[in-house]
């Protein structure tokens, strides 16, 4: 499946949450900007962003953002991805935001994503603006110097086109079924 | 009375997967850590690639680094072998994709020290 482009529209999706609820791309359009992330829990780099992204929902909540984390790795040879630890995982961190479990690997086939973390930020539209990484240094918090995530957030949230709007996705490849 | 050393010769061995992208880093990291410590040892790197290598490597995930067959960092017993990129839990509590310089250092040095026998 061709990986969405920025200006193009967002894919919708109907999965179901950690916290027992189904959550739809369409339940989101009173947010002024919908970040997708695809995220996992075994690996390192999605762990290693982690508090990150749970730092950047808790940021920008109150202007409108709602971030949404999708894992679609195959829980058979990757049982630590599997719904059960999905919970648990969620849990242990406090997740801020929807963690959804792609079961069949449909949407993460049709938004083309291959890594987790993989990010894309829609706006109010539901246009994509951002796709790419969180920002430059997943090892080390303290020595990031492009926040390519909240660049964008910013841009998009003040109707302005984001200095970058593409990064290469840096992480785990989505393990296929 | 005098003490003799004979000092065993390194073993290092660097497994990584292709598909996680920090191996470089690590290996780099290795290398710049075998340096600083004197250690001229050839570095064996093995790319895996199959679930046979997985399996029969008992490879845990990506960089493994072992040295004299001992892991830097021991995986806990419920650890599955698979072809995927490894977590390291640095120093501070961070989760990494990478193991620190000074992980690397620590299992040069322990590694160094337990190979030198009293004769």
């Amino acid at each position: 499946m061709t990986k969405p482009k920025v200006g193009s529209k967002a894919i919708p999706f109907i999965l179901p949450g950690v916290d027992g609820k189904e959550h739809s791309l369409a339940g989101y359009t009173d947010k002024e900007a919908v970040v997708v992330i695809f995220s996992c829990n075994h690996c390192p780099y999605a762990r290693a962003w982690e508090d990150r992204i749970i730092q950047i929902q808790a940021d920008y909540a109150d202007k409108g953002v709602q971030l949404v984390a999708i894992s679609a790795n195959d829980a058979q040879k990757y049982p630590d991805d599997s719904f059960p630890d999905m919970k648990k995982r969620a849990q242990e961190k406090g997740f801020n935001f929807p963690y959804l479990y792609d079961e069949t690997q449909e949407i993460a086939r049709f938004y083309g994503a291959e890594r987790t973390p993989e990010v894309f930020l829609f706006d109010k539209h539901g246009t994509l603006h951002y796709h790419g990484t969180v920002d430059d240094n997943y090892e080390q918090p303290n020595a990031v110097k492009s926040h390519y995530l909240r660049d964008a957030l910013d841009a998009v949230l003040a109707d302005r086109v984001p200095a970058i709007t593409e990064t290469t996705p840096i992480g785990c490849t989505i393990k296929w079924k | 009375m005098a003490k003799l050393y004979q000092r065993l010769r390194m073993k290092v061995t660097f497994l990584y997967y292709e598909d996680c992208p920090s191996y470089d880093v690590a290996l780099e990291r290795l290398r710049s850590a075998m340096t600083e410590e004197g250690i001229q040892a050839e570095i064996e790197i093995i790319k895996v690639e199959t679930d046979e290598q997985v399996q029969r490597l008992r490879f845990v995930g990506s960089p493994t680094i072992l040295i004299n067959g001992q892991d830097i960092d021991p995986p806990p017993p419920e650890a599955y072998y698979a072809l995927t990129c490894r977590a390291y839990q640095l120093e501070d509590g961070r989760i990494s994709p990478l193991p620190s310089p000074d992980m690397i250092r620590r299992a040069l040095r322990q590694s160094e020290a337990s190979s030198k026998l009293k004769i």
